[in-house]
């Protein structure tokens, strides 16, 4: 067994220093980029919105100007969709889809390292607008007529328009490659029932990106046709009509919700069973839910525009269907429930982080069901009860699985097991903050409160409220904070976390912590849905091949299975270290600069560069023969 | 051929070590890349009716006259027809025909070529005499549309360039073309697209 994993150590090792630093195309190491790049994200998004509560922590402050504070809050909801929780959720793909399925990589490693470093460049772009004192300033859902050149002539709206264009391209490689990886490199025996209900979320999220992304896509090219060139979509005096934006960016933007709900909703389904002790209760339903919820985001948009003024027969419609959201959500709770009261609950940090989810979520999706009544929606529009709402589905829905996914997931991609201990307090402190800041903006909206507004009068009713908010998000802060420390600490001096520290049912705990750059030494023939459980002989990484195991051992490769029944079909070459990608992202985000600031000799250098460099990638060396 | 199979390691076990069609993985993302392009064109299409019905009555507004026809039917005549030629090479490959793989993609690329400077050098510049993409909403959608289109047949081309320089190279063989296959595919889709934009762009508006 040693000589196989010696001769794989030969062929997959990328080496060390600057080239392979900027060339690799590990997934576990492109995987881990998208968690910390995120997690800064995730802190800068998080200042941002400390700042707007200590604005609103008593009536008549004057912290920031009302004009910071649009920007704030803007930058903040933009750096939080799409720069965090979808960045995030596809960093932990990342890592665990090829370990879950027993591949060696993901189906196209440099798109991959592609996809991250755009992701990277488009964040740099969106926040180098503070730097020049521009930042988008009209919400994250940017409307029109007030983005339109006339009444923000700023760059603003250039970065926000040109940014999401940009981040697009990252979010779509990376999709394309999550679904083809999902549908061809699951090891042998794998077939569509066996496969982990985490893989079907990020398959459910990277259908819902190939179908919801274009749409944004669209809306902000558009966007920036009219601003830049003076084309005709969104003003009504030149034949266009701003509602059309609408109807796009809600098109995309309801999808794009629950596309950051949906791997959150397959992390929990993988660590439940685990700390249950017992396989997934209602493992069809829960797959079937997660794929009804995918078709439906695409039929409730309307939703975000109860208040426009739209036909009523398609506000009856769209209700209808909003309420039928509640159906595959109720399911996963019960499957979820039955699978905890069945078995043995282990109360480890990755399980206080998944009640309290399923807690906030709970609260998250009952206001949920309340919008879905029109009259409701259109008393309590753009007030603080929607911030609410939100931010129970959003924070509580995404953030608390992260977290989850960090001390479930800590301890194989460190190779050390994260300290339990501060991970309870971090939970609690999280917990009890995260309610205290958003539970009373439920009231202060109720009482009225708009959203979006930078200070308030006093005599209102709302002022115990907000402070008890704006206490709320240092506790909470805190407790973050406690989770980063957690992490930095058990990476240096964690105790080993061995193969296996939680005895969990799916592929990655069968291979060593942190697993080799090859994954597994053998690629597994796998015989059931739990298989860490139910095959022994897969310890290590290792199966024997009289067992099933597949060396592979004779080049760069991986296996090519039947999309189905995951039988073995060929033998595939993978692409090895690349500079290309990184290069190719620095020529896209000149041309990007050079659009935003109308500078044409730049966009076109730009452009012309990515499709050099675009060549570079492609250019066949060596072998000239297709593989 | 000796290099075409390879050992699992398993006893006695060879899997091929190429692979075509479905078995690759390169083709399963072009048919991922195509759907989410098919999602783009569709947005910009629907939009196109979106603000067609939003406009009033009359359409094109302004006192624009209703598209010529004549041209983009003849355009359109050439761009499908390219499609034979294309899908002529992608057959001969699978039998290892090279000679045809590498006259199929020519002629697949100088129809895509004719269609293009129709497009560019004939058909916008006579458009151009009445509106631009500055004049009203309906020209903005005319030029985006159309010219998102145009983009693509643009992009067909260089792609057809690097698989054109492949073959001549003799990259490809009966067991290995997965990218022959996968500029087909690209190929056919612009092609399809087209039906979608000249029935909305040009025919639409004399109906
Ligand atoms: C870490 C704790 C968080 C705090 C303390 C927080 C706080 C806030 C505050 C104070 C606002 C502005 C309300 C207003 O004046 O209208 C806001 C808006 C928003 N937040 Fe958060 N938030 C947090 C996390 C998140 C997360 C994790 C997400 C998404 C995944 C998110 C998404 C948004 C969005 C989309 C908006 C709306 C921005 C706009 O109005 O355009 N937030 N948040």
């Amino acid at each position: 067994m040693a000589s196989y994993a010696e001769r794989l150590e030969l062929v997959w090792h990328e080496g060390t220093g600057l080239s392979a630093w900027a060339g690799t195309v590990d997934h576990k190491r492109i995987g881990l980029r998208y968690l910390y790049t995120g997690f800064v994200f995730f802190v800068l998004a998080g200042l941002e919105s400390t700042l707007m509560r200590v604005q609103l922590a008593a009536p008549g402050l004057e912290v920031l100007s009302p004009q910071t504070y649009n920007e704030l809050f803007s930058m903040h909801g933009v750096t939080m969709m799409f720069l965090v929780a979808t960045p995030i959720l596809s960093g932990f793909g990342n890592y665990f889809v090829p370990l879950m399925i027993g591949a060696r990589d993901m189906a196209f490693p440099r798109l991959n390292a592609f996809g991250y470093w755009v992701f990277l460049a488009a964040g740099v772009f969106l926040n180098s607008a503070f730097l020049v004192g521009q930042a988008p300033d009209d919400g994250w859902f940017n409307y029109l007529p007030l983005a339109s050149e006339q009444f923000t002539p700023t760059l603003a709206i250039d970065f926000y328009a040109l940014g999401l264009i940009f981040i697009g391209i990252s979010t779509t490689a990376g999709a394309i490659n999550f679904i083809v990886t999902i549908l061809k490199l699951r090891a042998p025996g794998m077939t569509l029932n066996r496969i982990p209900i985490f893989v079907w979320g990020e398959l459910a999220f990277a259908l819902t990106v190939v179908f919801a992304l274009p749409v944004l896509t669209v809306a902000n090219v558009f966007l920036e046709l009219e601003r830049k060139f003076g084309f005709h979509f969104y003003d009504a005096d030149g034949g266009g009509d701003p509602v059309l934006w609408q109807h796009l960016f809600w098109f995309f933007g309801h999808p794009e919700v629950y596309l950051i709900v949906l791997p959150a909703l397959g992390l929990v389904s993988s660590i439940i069973p685990t700390f249950s002790r017992r396989p997934m209760i209602g493992y069809t339903y829960i797959v079937l839910a997660e794929l009804f919820i995918f078709v439906i985001s695409f039929g409730v948009w309307v939703h975000h525009m109860f208040a426009v003024g739209l036909p009523t027969i398609a506000l009856g419609i769209i209700s209808a269907a909003s309420f039928m959201v509640v159906i595959p959500s109720g399911t996963q709770i019960f499957a979820w429930l039955a699978t905890m009261v069945s078995g043995r609950l282990v109360l480890s940090t990755a399980m206080h982080f998944v009640l309290g989810f399923l807690v906030l979520f709970v609260i998250g999706g009952l206001t949920g069901a309340m919008f879905s009544a029109v009259p409701f929606d259109q008393a309590t529009t753009d007030s603080y009860f929607v911030v609410a709402h939100f931010h129970y589905v959003l924070a509580g829905g995404a953030m608390f699985p992260m977290f989850a996914g960090l001390y479930y997931w800590g301890p194989k991609m460190l190779g050390h097991l994260l300290d339990e201990r501060l991970g309870k307090i971090s939970f609690w402190l999280m917990f009890v903050g995260f309610n205290l800041t958003f539970f009373p903006m439920h009231i202060a909206g109720l009482l009225g409160q708009p959203r979006r507004t930078y200070t308030y009068a006093s005599g209102l009713g709302w002022d115990l409220h907000n402070l008890l908010s704006t206490i709320g998000v240092f506790v909470l802060g805190a407790g973050i904070l406690v989770t980063f420390w957690n992490w930095f600490r058990s990476r240096a001096h964690g105790e080993p976390a061995g193969e296996d520290p939680w005895s969990g049912d799916t592929l990655e705990w069968t291979t060593t912590s942190p697993p080799p750059e090859y994954n597994f030494t053998t690629i597994p023939t796998v015989r059931s849905r739990e298989p860490a459980w139910d095959q022994p002989e897969l310890i290590g990484g290792a199966q024997p091949p009289e067992d099933g195991g597949r060396p592979l051992t004779d080049g760069h490769t991986t296996l090519a299975t039947t999309l189905a029944d995951a039988d073995p079909q060929a033998i595939v070459h993978m692409p090895h270290a690349s500079p290309w990608p990184l290069f190719l992202t620095l020529a896209l985000m000149l041309a990007f600069y050079g659009v935003l600031l109308s500078s044409w000799m730049v966009a076109a250098v730009g452009a012309v560069a990515s499709a050099g460099t675009l060549m570079g990638w492609l250019w066949p060396r060596g072998e000239t023969q297709e593989t | 051929m000796e290099r075409d199979i390879e050992p699992t390691g398993r006893v006695d076990e060879f899997l091929p070590s190429y692979a075509n069609g479905s078995t690759s993985f390169a083709w399963w993302g072009m048919a991922w890349l195509i759907a989410t392009e098919a999602a783009l064109f569709a947005t910009v299409i629907v939009s196109y009716w979106y603000i067609r019905f939003r406009s009033g009555p009359i359409w094109p507004p302004d006192g624009i006259a209703a598209p010529e026809l004549a041209l983009p039917l003849v355009m359109s005549a050439i761009l499908w027809s390219s499609s034979i030629p294309v899908h002529l090479a992608d057959r001969a490959i699978r039998r290892g025909d090279q000679r045809r793989l590498r006259f199929g993609l020519l002629a697949g690329l100088l129809l895509g070529a004719a269609f293009l400077s129709l497009q560019f050098a004939v058909e916008y510049p006579s458009v151009l005499d009445e509106f631009t993409a500055r004049t009203n909403a309906y020209g903005s959608m005319f030029f985006t549309l159309t010219g998102l289109h145009g983009l693509h047949v643009l992009v067909g081309l260089a792609f057809s360039v690097w698989v054109q320089v492949r073959a001549w190279r003799g990259a490809f063989d009966e067991r290995r073309h997965v990218s022959v296959q996968n500029f087909a595919m690209y190929w056919h889709f612009v092609d399809v697209v087209w039906l979608f934009v000249l029935l909305t762009v040009y025919v639409s508006p004399h109906l």
